[in-house]
């Protein structure tokens, strides 16, 4: 199968959705010359239609794309979490709230794109990984891809979609390779990934880890290490965390007895919280030990680097939790 | 501008099946029927009307939180808004949204919103798609002295412009956000002045006039529709009422005289209207006071009909979500 860098996995599903509907066209700031790779190659293909540039606007454009939506156009938005906080009144009061509020009468079928750079000195205005907050606002259809091929699948399910969904693109992993099958190969001939459909990426008997994003590579290593002490982890990725997959969570529990949870988000009102909630309202029967979560410490990120590293979750804090399970 | 009798008497109409649906609100909510907050737009229906009549059904519109008489001036129906007033599931939003949200998107609304400023972004989103499409189609956004002070009313107006995109910005200047005077707050003379700011023509209005009203927008209109971008159009006007029904009750010390409300009541929109159809000899009083009663009678209608409208089910609760339904967690 070929491997394609996570960047280009999300270039080759705008590509891709944006040949298929004329109505998908993309917006943010310097997304022409697409400074973070993910739009590279659009503008020629598209047109400056369909590709534009915003003004440091973010309500303005934020808003403008549920207005476009309304209308029967299929926006997607560029921005960075961190900007996110500018256009909160039109994510909250107009994206999030609209389609309720009046009884049903307009679909809104926009993507918010927002990357997650932390860890790389970029200090606490420029690091946020901000998914729960939003997780706590109904209406909002919430994405966290951990490898290319999933970015893909869901970047396309999620364009497609007709409700307000935001992607959540660890920046951490940009970088990272992974296999994504050729459309050539697919049955249908793309790839779709269905929202709420959890990835189990290992199969274990012993602890269950919920890791999210860029938790999900420090997982599969912190279960490659438990595995040589004969330690049998179960990985699994929510990959949507609205809507969650936690029939495949709760079932894993109910086979392991033990729950490990991975988030780089802050931990106070996490995901990783959710999801203990939901497993100790709903599994508790399941369980041998208490749950624990690997979430981001509850500070600001601080710029220092070895300040910074202690904030995330890490191969070795995942591999601590997991033998505290099992004590 | 010539303008022919069937329109001014659609002004007139509109007027006052505006006046109508807010004195039976007044009424109600009096009573007791309906609770919340509802924002009476009485004394500022030339601004809604005028601007209205000179779209096509195919325009959009967005309005604010005072958006009884935006749906209405676009030829909504009011059973529907009113039934929504009242919380049943006949209404727009089948009880969803209540007075702040009267929007009915069949005829081009695109929400009422009830954080300030906060519907510009939408509606200049609705003229970017006309734009991208290649469509004909303008979109209009309803703001007040108030709102232009939000960033959003800064960012919309000037993304709008360096886009070109086909939208009137229409502030309906009422003078006060709440009690508090817009000389108190806006740095210029009139909001208008702004426009310079995002090179687009400004123009103010008398907004007790409908007919100056539907001038200057259909302007803007045209201007729009071919390609030379957004206008804003700021009519100054006046809220006859307390900011929100009941706030009269809570509020502690006066902030405009009520010589000042007396002066405003005497320049009221729907006499200077009929006046001048009686005057140039369009209409006379007599059909004019018909339509005044007519309109009455579907307001009286559209009382019965949300009275007679039944309450949602409890289980229309998690309806209207998503359009693609996920499971409540």
């Amino acid at each position: 199968m070929p491997e394609t860098v996570f960047v280009n996995a999300i270039n080759e599903a705008l590509a891709e959705e944006m040949r298929r509907d004329e109505s998908v066209f993309i917006m943010g700031e310097d997304i022409k010359r697409s400074i973070y790779g993910a739009t590279m190659g659009l503008l020629d293909e598209f047109g400056e239609k369909r590709v534009l540039d915003t003004p440091l606007s973010e309500n303005a454009f934020f808003g403008s794309a549920v207005g476009a939506a309304a209308v029967g156009m299929r926006p997607v938005v560029e921005t960075l979490t961190s900007f996110m906080w500018v256009a909160m009144d039109q994510l909250v009061s107009q994206a999030a709230k609209m389609r309720y509020m009046f009884g049903g009468q307009v679909d809104l079928p926009v993507v918010y794109r927002a990357t997650m750079y932390y860890g790389g000195s970029s200090a606490a205005h420029h690091s946020d990984r901000s998914y729960p907050m939003f997780m706590n606002m109904p209406g909002l259809k919430i994405v966290a891809p951990s490898n290319p091929a999933d970015m893909k699948g869901l970047m396309k399910t999620a364009i497609r979609d007709n409700d307000v969904v935001i992607m959540f693109e660890d920046g951490t992993l940009f970088g990272n390779r992974g296999e994504v099958p050729a459309n050539e190969d697919l049955p249908g001939g793309e790839l779709l990934i269905p929202f709420g459909q959890a990835n189990t990426l290992r199969e274990g008997t012993d602890v269950t880890v919920v890791a999210i994003a860029g938790s999900v590579p420090l997982a599969l290593a912190a279960a490659d290490e438990l595995a040589a002490d004969g330690v049998s982890v179960e990985v699994i990725d929510p990959r949507t965390l609205v809507p969650l997959d936690k029939a495949t969570i709760l079932a894993s529990v109910e086979k392991t007895g033990r729950l490990v949870i991975a988030d780089p988000a802050h931990k106070v009102c996490s995901a990783a919280s959710e999801i203990a909630s939901i497993v100790a309202e709903e599994g508790f029967w399941s369980l041998q030990a208490p749950i624990a979560k690997v979430a981001s410490e509850q500070v600001h990120i601080p710029y220092s680097p070895v300040l910074e590293k202690l904030v995330y979750p890490t191969q070795e804090k995942i591999v601590a939790a997991a033998r505290g399970t099992l004590e | 501008m010539a303008i022919d009798k069937d329109l001014l008497m659609l002004m007139l109409r509109r007027m006052w099946l505006i006046r109508h649906f807010e004195t039976t609100v007044i009424d109600i909510y009096a009573k007791g029927e309906f609770g919340g907050a509802a924002h009476p737009y009485i004394g500022e229906e030339a601004v809604a009307v005028g601007a209205c009549v000179a779209m096509e059904d195919t325009d959009y519109i967005a309005g604010n939180h005072r958006s009884h008489g935006h749906p209405l001036a676009k030829g909504g129906d009011p059973k529907r808004a009113m039934a929504e007033l009242l919380g049943r599931v006949d209404g727009y939003c089948k009880g969803k949204g209540g007075s702040m949200h009267l929007a009915d998107f069949s005829v081009g609304i695109l929400g009422e919103s009830g954080i300030l400023g906060s519907s510009l972004p939408v509606a200049t989103g609705a003229a970017l798609a006309s734009k991208i499409k290649g469509e004909d189609f303008i979109s209009a956004v309803f703001f007040g002295d108030g709102a232009s002070n939000q960033g959003a009313c800064h960012e919309s107006m000037n993304l709008a412009s360096v886009w070109k995109l086909p939208i009137v910005f229409i502030c309906e200047n009422n003078q006060y956000a709440v009690t508090t005077s817009y000389r108190d707050t806006v740095a210029v003379e009139h909001v208008s002045d702004r426009a310079s700011a995002y090179n687009m023509p400004g123009v103010l209005v008398d907004g007790q006039d409908v007919v100056a009203m539907y001038e200057a927008v259909s302007e803007a209109i045209a201007r729009a529709r071919a390609g030379e971008g957004p206008s804003l159009v700021e009519g100054l006007t006046y809220r006859y009422e307390e900011h929100s029904l009941g706030l009269g009750r809570i509020r502690r010390g006066e902030y405009r005289p009520e010589e000042e409300i007396a002066e405003w009541q005497k320049r009221d929109p729907i006499v200077i209207h009929e006046k001048r159809l009686v005057e140039q000899g369009i209409a006379t009083q007599e059909e004019c006071d018909a339509v005044s009663a007519e309109v009455a009678g579907q307001i009286e209608e559209a009382l019965e009909f949300a009275r007679n409208s039944p309450f949602p089910n409890p289980e229309e609760l998690y309806d209207d979500m998503f359009a693609d339904a996920i499971p409540q967690p």
